[in-house]
């Protein structure tokens, strides 16, 4: 098992390392620079800039220098927000994300797994169609519809709820929440209802409910551990995908999270940000990766197996 | 079984209940402390004055600091701030501030002439690299020494005759020149807060955070959470703190803005940094004062690259403009949110009024095409409109698409561009026709003249006129007269449109939502806000009157 996570971690540095390089030159080759703006920059200014960013060397030596400042873990200045480094403006954004991130899952997760193990007790009559429409209905609406959507009826209509903000008023989490992690409850419906779907078929179901234990025990002792297994295996993608997939509801919420800075940073062309954010989030997208295939394969006997007798 | 049919509803019946109760809304709590709450538009890239350039940082850097004259909010005339008056000699050219005693930093120390000779030092010394440096190049010397022509301060004509008094000597005289006072690229630091953290010239020192911030104005900085809100608070020190009603602002950085509409209507803002064109006319309907429209110091228009063809041929540039039913766009696409255009400069420009050189006229643009050389739209090698992505260009480049080819029989294509490609092409010339907009940075006809000098920085357009030069650089500055001066515009803005670089559009409008119980908020021409003013009215809600 040490092993496999050791060779998991060793794949990951070039992976990491071929981001970091393709990164690092696309976003140089854009057209448009961090100081353009709409009002024409003089030169000397311009060269004034430059000079206090290093812009002003040869691109291979700019590429050395950030390589050398990373492995202090130092991401640089940014651009658009002079004063503050990239280090400063993710410490900041993190903790957000990382929480509405937190939330949506614990949301996607409840209303998913119940939904998709209800749906698989009673396959193919209605109490399967309604929840596995609603989740098809779910994966299908985009957060930029269902968040306005909900806003407008908690928010606005019934006044029950706030429209923005990130802890500013008593819940102005619960929205955001529920907006980001909708999606991903209605996949986790999916993956939890066929994973039960085939657990149940099983013998050793069949054996559990031949000796007349109640259903309710079959379901949650004996079938849920195996019909979960793709579900823990998603999570972590999911919660990569959580953190890295939040711009739309950070904007429509006003929520100060990672996602906003990502996506303005792409507009700013904020090297060092877009490159901060980017090989971050890419490191996180592998360690969640691999945190999941562990658990799935620590879950899963057959694999458990696989681990001590070969690998 | 019976179990996950009852923890289904139940979950969702305990989501609701602990929904519930959303309590006081920011505009009641406010109201009760003193407390605005201002929709911004986006978070501030920074608040060092001499660093930062935009709308956001605007704001809030208006509010922590202050200029040696302010504008009144109402008619923009300049009025004392940090000095309490100031002598103007007769030729126009030398100004002798006389700083308010009692004008104090948020330490406590008083301010002197001699903070600001550092501070314009900074704003204009080439290691800064202050994007808006040229605000203070009427003064003398000061171009050469941020160009690192002259590397001594003492040559720029700022000095400080004693701590309280400063004469600044300028090359013309320069009517505009005390509004440039109030703008924040002239505004004064605290020299010694700065160099605790680093160099006069350093750009990223943490001085302006909360803790190590020493400013001027009417509040100061209480709190920064980086892309949530930032709040200041009522300054103790400021010296006319007994005028100052509120006890602070929250600036929240509302990037979207069909959020920040849902913002307000919730009671969440006092008001809004914009509002979406598509509820203007539900506002409008509502009959109430919430809605703020006022004519604002900018235009919109096309620029028009006169070397590339057919736009190199004048009479083309001029069929496009008379072809063009500016009342219609205004009326239909923008709601009624613009003013049709005919100029660069807005009407009205502290009493400067631009040529009307043409109108709409469809026959006389057939005439002048057919005249190039393209009758009824014969042999028309197409034109390309770009634009950067945004809707509201969009609508407005697909108006202007339909309105040529009905009027001129020509097709026109349009593309967008992401922002800082648009950019790249505008400033490397790779276009036709592209959309342009100009924001006065102050109230005077230079500010929009001066962009169509001969290879001027955003001139763009390949427009190069002698002439015009000499006017704007030369005769305007030295003019006796203010309505010689204007005279003097007139003329060189006749010759410039009788050119037509440009295809001029619409002049824009500032639009607010500003809820009721909000007192002092004045319309005027450079949507200037000074929150000093600012009065806030509990008891006065929304409610019945925007749902």
């Amino acid at each position: 098992m040490l092993r496999f996570i050791f060779w998991r971690l060793l794949q990951a540095i070039p992976v990491i390392f071929v981001v970091i390089t393709a990164t690092f030159f696309l976003v140089r080759s854009a057209p448009g620079g961090p100081f353009d703006s709409e009002k024409a920059v003089l030169p000397e200014v311009k060269r004034a800039l430059e000079a206090q960013y290093k812009l002003d060397l040869p691109l291979h030596e700019q590429y050395i220098a950030y390589l050398g400042d990373l492995s202090n873990g130092n991401l640089g200045p940014s651009f658009k927000y002079p004063g503050r480094s990239v280090n400063e403006i993710l410490g900041s954004g993190l903790p957000v994300t990382a929480e509405l991130g937190l939330y949506a899952l614990s949301f996607a997760l409840l209303i998913g797994v119940l939904a998709g193990v209800f749906a698989a007790l009673r396959p193919n009559t209605r109490q399967d169609y309604i929840p596995m429409g609603m989740a098809m209905i779910g994966i299908c609406m985009p957060s930029f519809l269902l968040g306005p959507l909900l806003l407008l009826i908690f928010g606005i209509y019934l006044d029950w709820l706030p429209i923005a903000g990130w802890g500013d008023l008593p819940g102005d989490k619960i929205l955001p929440s529920i907006t980001l992690g909708s999606a991903y409850a209605a996949y986790i419906a999916r993956l939890s209802r066929a994973g039960m779907l085939e657990i149940l078929s099983q013998d050793y179901i069949r054996t559990a409910r031949a000796k007349g234990l109640p259903e309710w025990r079959v379901v949650i002792q004996h079938a849920l551990r195996g019909g979960l297994i793709p579900v823990i295996a998603f999570l972590g993608p999911a919660f990569a995908g959580l953190l890295a997939g939040s711009f739309v509801v950070e904007t429509i919420f006003q929520i100060p999270g990672l996602g906003r800075f990502y996506v303005q940073a792409a507009f700013n062309r904020d090297y060092t940000m877009i490159l901060g954010t980017t090989v971050f989030l890419s490191t996180l997208i592998v360690f969640f990766n691999l945190i999941s295939d562990v658990i799935a394969a620590w879950l899963n006997p057959r694999l458990r197996a696989q681990f001590k007798g070969g690998a | 079984m019976r179990l996950f049919q009852s923890i289904i509803p139940a979950s969702v019946l305990m989501a609701l209940l602990t929904a519930c109760g959303g309590g006081e809304s920011n505009v009641e709590s406010g109201n009760r402390d003193g407390f605005l709450h201002y929709g911004n538009g986006a978070e501030p890239q920074g608040l060092d004055p001499h660093v930062v350039t935009g709308v956001p940082e605007n704001h809030i850097i208006r509010a922590l600091f202050e200029g040696l004259a302010v504008k009144n909010p109402i008619t923009l005339e300049p009025e004392p701030g940090v000095a309490e008056r100031w002598d103007i000699s007769e030729d126009g050219t030398v100004y002798t501030f006389y700083i308010n005693p009692e004008a104090k930093w948020s330490n406590g120390e008083s301010m002197t002439a001699s903070d600001y000779v550092w501070s314009w030092n900074r704003a204009l010394h080439p290691d800064t690299g202050s994007l808006y440096a040229y605000m203070l190049y009427p003064i003398v010397n000061s171009e050469s020494y941020s160009k690192r022509e002259i590397t001594d301060f003492d040559q720029v004509g700022v000095k400080a005759l004693d701590d309280l008094t400063l004469q600044v000597t300028l090359n013309a005289p320069t009517p505009y020149f005390l509004q440039l006072m109030d703008h924040y690229s002239s505004f004064a630091v605290h020299p010694e807060t700065l160099l605790k953290y680093g160099k006069m010239t350093d750009r990223f020192t943490p001085w302006t955070r909360v803790g190590n911030i020493v400013s001027n104005g009417a509040f100061t900085l209480d709190e920064w959470s980086l892309n949530r809100r930032i709040i200041i608070k009522k300054s103790e020190h400021y010296w006319d703190r007994d005028n100052v009603a509120l006890n602070g602002v929250y600036f929240y950085p509302t990037e979207n803005v069909v959020s920040e509409e849902r913002m307000f209507r919730a009671e969440q803002l006092h008001y809004t940094q914009v509002v979406p064109l598509d509820k203007i006319p539900e506002y409008r309907k509502q009959g109430n004062t919430t809605y703020i429209q006022a004519a604002y110091l900018g235009t919109y228009y096309y620029l028009v690259n006169t070397d590339r063809p057919p736009v190199d041929n004048v009479l083309v540039r001029r069929a496009l403009s008379y072809a063009l039913d500016r009342d219609t766009l205004t009326r239909t696409v923008l709601q009624e949110t613009a003013i049709p255009a005919y100029s660069i400069t807005p009407p009205d420009t502290l009493g400067y009024n631009p040529p009307k050189l043409f109108d709409y006229d469809p026959a006389k643009a057939r005439e002048l095409l057919a005249d190039a050389g393209y009758p009824n739209g014969e042999g028309w090698p197409g034109l390309e409109i770009i634009y950067n992505t945004q809707e509201a260009h969009r609508k407005i480049a697909v108006a202007v698409q339909q309105m040529w080819k009905k009027e001129l029989n020509i097709d026109v294509t349009i593309s967008n561009q992401e922002w800082k490609v648009y950019l790249n092409s505008v400033s490397q010339r790779d276009f036709q026709v592209a959309r342009r907009g100009w924001i006065g940075d102050y109230v005077d006809a230079n500010n929009f003249l001066d962009l169509f000098i001969t290879d001027g920085g955003n001139n763009n357009t390949g427009y190069a006129s002698d002439e015009f030069d000499d006017i704007i650089l030369n005769f305007a500055p030295k003019a006796k007269t203010r309505d010689e001066r204007y005279g003097l515009f007139y003329k060189a803005e006749t010759m410039m449109m009788n050119e037509m670089p440009i295809i001029p559009i619409y002049t824009y409008t500032s639009k607010h939502l500003v809820h009721p119980s909000v007192e002092g908020i004045y319309p005027n021409l450079m949507d200037s806000l000074n929150l000093k003013y600012v009065k806030l009215h509990p008891g006065r809600s929304l409610h019945g009157e925007a749902n």
